[in-house]
């Protein structure tokens, strides 16, 4: 296992249910989506064209993209729609809300220095 | 006369007897016939143990699904047996037979001497051996009154479990997931519908009842209801449990043949007949689901009919037709789940053809014996069953087809398909009415629509499966067609949008997710999310509980997206008039934020490319304009040229016009963007003939036009009406646009509305519409600009902190 470390990110009532927002972690720029009964993340783009996934609509536990419909898994990051594209996929990552806070598991790699 | 006496009041037992009225008509019709050879050969008394007419039994699912009444099934009403004269008895049971004294015994004690017996007691749910059955809230799915207890317990947080993953289970459990029911089906087999589907075409099913939001547990055997007194759940064989607090046994059907026994005929597995359709004794008849017929028992609807022709020869005398049996075909009725299989679906000895696209949900295998068709599976995509059913029955060689078997060969034109049929060929298998029938009934009863059709010949009114057949007919034959299919949004919530609207404004549902939750899957999608927040921001004029994740992100924020991820701004400029003022401020917002773009569009507006999600809010700040809406599926713009202010040639004033219209519609959703322009006169500098709602000033006057299109196709408007003001004018447009936005498809365009429906019912239902009809339209539509806003205001008033801002970290990290 990668080495990884737990970020404080945002209040929960910052991202609204069913809804996505975008965060930049170091150099990672990761999506976080509401689910309603929980979170889930993923990298903010799209396999297909780099469209942004947190403005996406949400359909169970996938998005659908705003730029061409590609739908993509939050679980798995895996690209769901087009059929032919389904080797192709995002990345994800941990997350969960602590003490009304949402906080995020990225790579040590990607926050190698913490200051302040 | 002879007595005739039918025990079951149900399909099978009443097309019987309906054929049987077509050889020995009853009382009232040999009275007035003209023909003494025309008598009345029976005095008929049926028997009923439900306490309803004659309904369409394969129909429950949909009753129980919402889609229908209970009215709405009924096949023979009371009428029906009063006129032609038979005896009906309802709810009353039939204990025995006395096949000496030739005698009934019923429930109520009453005893009924007969001539001629007709069994027709169908099939009952069989009950596997579980324990507990007996438990408050455990029901079978049979009759109309199992439906209707169905609907009583079924609601918004039960937990449904639907014992049997067969057709019946299946399309149980769909109609109950439209009540809101939490559903789970419990399978025996390690695929769905194993009797009907391979394995891969029980795993593509399975999918599709997955993604509507239906649980499937397969191989699991239940060998308990849970519960005290009340049911709480099932337990399983391996002594799992599984919580709930309903559930239906639909395991499957056993035939109802104690009667048959009591009468003392041959009884196997069903009552047994012969190719005449006799039993062992000479006064006694049966048919439908209680027979058995060269070893075979059937539970669908289509051998009815055909054993209920052959009955009617045989018992009227007419000993000759034979019954050789029916192709055995089965097909889900399942808005959004479609599927199809026929004849022998065994592989062994046969070789098996394939197509599937997962992504799509299709799956498709024929098995081919000899060159022939043996067998065919169709998942995702039923829409060529005909074709198969075709090839089933007349035993065809498909060696020259064997190219196109999957696939229809590509049809020159539209009609083709239906056109290649034979005369001879079926339409309707259940009722068996054949292409030639239909095409008589056209041109010789007027037929213009399915309902009429069904009331003329009966085809379609089985299992529902040839509708599109019958459409297709009757759009390539009948003069004055009428479609009368209506389309649904998506899998998500199936109802066609206009039975949708109806729905939502009687249960005053006010929330997209309330929508899902109780008349859909729970979850939505892309398509019909925004779908339904349109319908009800029109329904309730703006005052719905409006929800943002349900809607694209471009009505989040105001603005279209681009390829990158940024965003355009087009401000109102109404009319296309503006003013150096505005010019300036907008050259200035284009240098401060760095504007990569600024382009002048089609529609007379300026459209600002390339603006970051964050700058929205501070661009449309500076611009101090309302929002132009160029994002959205709402009013765009009026268009217009300079009319009488300096044009030569003009005869309106269409700029003022133009601008009054843009300020009356602006900040409204409409159904799909809504462009509209008014020119000054028929030279149509503004292109006013290829908008949605154009204004053509003439002398004297305006000529409103409606459905013009100059995208993806190309419409010349339609004349909607010609009056002499220009409130007049507005007015009418008004009335339009309100009934545009009320009776059209989400994403349906003016040009597809008004050609669907025609010019003359628009005007029928706007302009010339009455008093009452008009002012609600009006009504409707100054509620909804009361209430609408512009959306660039939020820039100020964000709907939420990071409405239009990124996320900040709560800590600082260091790459």
């Amino acid at each position: 296992m990668r080495e990884s470390r737990w970020i404080r990110v945002t209040t929960l009532e910052n991202i609204p249910a069913r809804e996505g927002r975008a965060v930049q972690i170091g150099d990672l720029e990761i999506a976080i989506f509401n689910l309603g009964d929980r979170l889930l993340a993923t990298s903010n783009r799209c396999p297909h064209k780099g469209g942004p996934l947190c403005d996406g609509i949400i359909t169970g536990a996938s998005v659908v993209c705003p730029l061409h419909a590609w739908k993509v898994s939050l679980t798995h990051g895996s690209v769901e729609r087009p059929a032919n594209e389904r080797e192709r996929c995002v990345e994800t990552y941990p997350v969960r809300v602590e003490n009304g806070v949402v906080v995020i598991a990225v790579p040590q790699t990607a926050v190698e220095e913490r200051v302040a | 006369m002879k007595r005739l006496v039918v025990v079951g009041n149900g399909m099978a037992g009443m097309a019987c007897v309906e054929q049987i009225l077509k050889y020995a008509p009853s009382l009232d019709d040999a009275r007035d016939a003209p023909s003494a050879s025309r008598g009345a050969m029976f005095r008929i008394t049926v028997f009923g143990d439900e306490t309803h007419v004659n309904y369409n039994r394969i129909m429950l699912s949909s009753v129980l699904a919402g889609e229908k009444s209970a009215d709405d099934i009924v096949i023979n009403s009371l009428e029906w047996y009063r006129r032609n004269d038979i005896e009906l008895r309802v709810g009353v049971r039939i204990l025995d037979v006395d096949p000496v004294r030739k005698t009934v015994a019923g429930d109520d004690g009453s005893v009924t001497p007969y001539d001629t017996l007709l069994l027709a007691t169908g099939s009952s749910a069989w009950m596997p051996p579980i324990k507990g059955l007996d438990k408050d809230g455990v029901f079978t799915f049979r009759t109309l009154d199992d439906t209707r207890a169905l609907l009583k317990r079924a609601g918004p947080d039960t937990r449904a479990i639907v014992i049997g993953g067969g057709l019946l289970g299946l399309e149980a459990a769909r109609g109950l997931q439209m009540h809101g029911c939490q559903v789970t089906v419990v399978h025996l087999m390690a695929t769905l519908m194993e009797r009907q589907l391979d394995p891969p075409g029980g795993k593509f099913l399975m999918a599709k009842m997955k993604e509507l939001g239906i649980r499937v547990v397969l191989g699991k055997s239940t060998t308990a209801i849970l519960g005290n007194g009340h049911v709480e759940g099932v337990e399983f064989s391996g002594g799992e449990a599984l919580e709930g607090d309903l559930v239906v046994v639909a395991a499957g059907i056993r035939p109802n043949v104690e009667l048959g026994r009591k009468a003392g005929v041959t009884v196997k597995r069903g009552i047994v007949v012969n190719d005449y359709m006799e039993t062992s004794d000479p006064d006694i008849f049966a048919v439908g689901e209680c027979v058995e017929h060269r070893g075979v028992c059937y539970g669908l609807v289509a051998p009815l009919f055909d054993q209920g022709k052959v009955l009617a020869a045989t018992i009227t005398g007419r000993r000759g037709p034979t019954y050789n049996g029916t192709v055995q075909a089965a097909k889900l009725k399942i808005v959004g789940v479609e599927m199809f299989s026929a004849g022998n679906i065994d592989d062994d000895g046969a070789e098996p053809v394939r197509y599937e696209d997962p992504s799509l949900g299709i799956y498709k295998k024929v098995a081919l014996r000899d060159g022939k068709l043996a067998g065919v599976i169709l998942v995702g995509d039923t829409s060529d069953s005909h074709r198969y059913m075709e090839w089933l029955r007349t035993d065809a060689d498909l060696t020259d087809r064997r190219r196109h078997l999957l696939f229809p060969p590509p049809a020159a034109d539209a009609g083709l398909d239906v056109a290649e049929m034979s005369d001879g060929a079926t339409v309707c298998g259940c009722v068996g009415v054949t292409k030639g029938t239909i095409i008589h009934a056209i041109h010789e009863r007027g037929v213009n629509t399915l309902s009429q059709l069904k009331e003329a010949t009966r085809a379609c009114t089985g299992c529902g499966s040839c509708t599109s057949l019958c459409q297709d007919l009757l759009r390539a034959v009948a003069p004055d067609f009428e479609d009368e299919k209506k389309k649904t949004i998506c899998a998500c919530v199936p109802f066609a949008e206009d039975r949708l609207r109806d729905i939502l404004r009687s249960q005053k549902l006010k929330s997209v997710q309330d929508v899902l939750e109780i008349y859909g899957n729970g979850v939505g999608c892309e398509i019909c999310k925004p779908a339904l927040s349109y319908m009800l921001d029109m329904l309730w004029c703006g005052d719905h509980d409006e929800d943002r994740s349900a809607r694209f992100i471009n009505d989040r924020v105001h603005a279209n997206i681009q390829k990158d991820g940024t965003f355009s701004v087009v401000p109102r400029i109404r009319g296309g008039v503006t003013s150096p003022d505005e010019l300036r401020r907008i050259a200035d917002v284009a240098d401060k934020y760095h504007v990569p773009m600024v382009k002048i569009t089609g529609s007379q507006r300026i459209d600002l490319l390339g603006i970051k999600k964050a700058d929205l809010p501070k661009v449309w700040a500076d611009l101090g304009m309302p929002s132009g809406q160029a994002y959205t599926k709402g009013v765009r713009m009026v268009k217009t040229c300079v009319g009488t202010d300096f044009c030569r040639f003009g005869t309106q004033d269409s700029t003022s016009a133009g601008v009054e219209m843009e300020r009356r519609f602006e900040q409204l959703f409409t159904p799909h963007k809504v462009k509209m322009a008014a020119v000054g006169c028929p030279r149509n500098c503004a292109e006013a003939t290829v908008k949605d709602i154009g204004l053509i000033g003439v002398e004297g006057g305006w000529q409103v036009v409606v459905g013009g299109a100059a995208g993806k196709s190309v419409r010349k408007a339609d004349l909607l009406t010609t009056v002499e003001t220009t409130d007049a004018a507005l007015e009418a447009s008004e009335l339009f646009f309100q009934y545009y936005r009320e009776n059209a498809n989400y994403l349906e365009r003016t040009y597809d509305f008004v050609e669907r429906l025609g010019i003359e019912k628009v005007r029928k239902d706007t302009v010339y519409a009455t008093d009452a009809v008009r002012a609600g339209l009006l009504d409707r539509l100054a509620k909804s600009k009361a209430r609408s806003y512009d959306a660039w205001t939020e820039g100020q008033a964000p709907r939420n902190p990071t409405q239009f801002t990124p996320l900040k970290l709560m800590e600082k990290v260091l790459a």
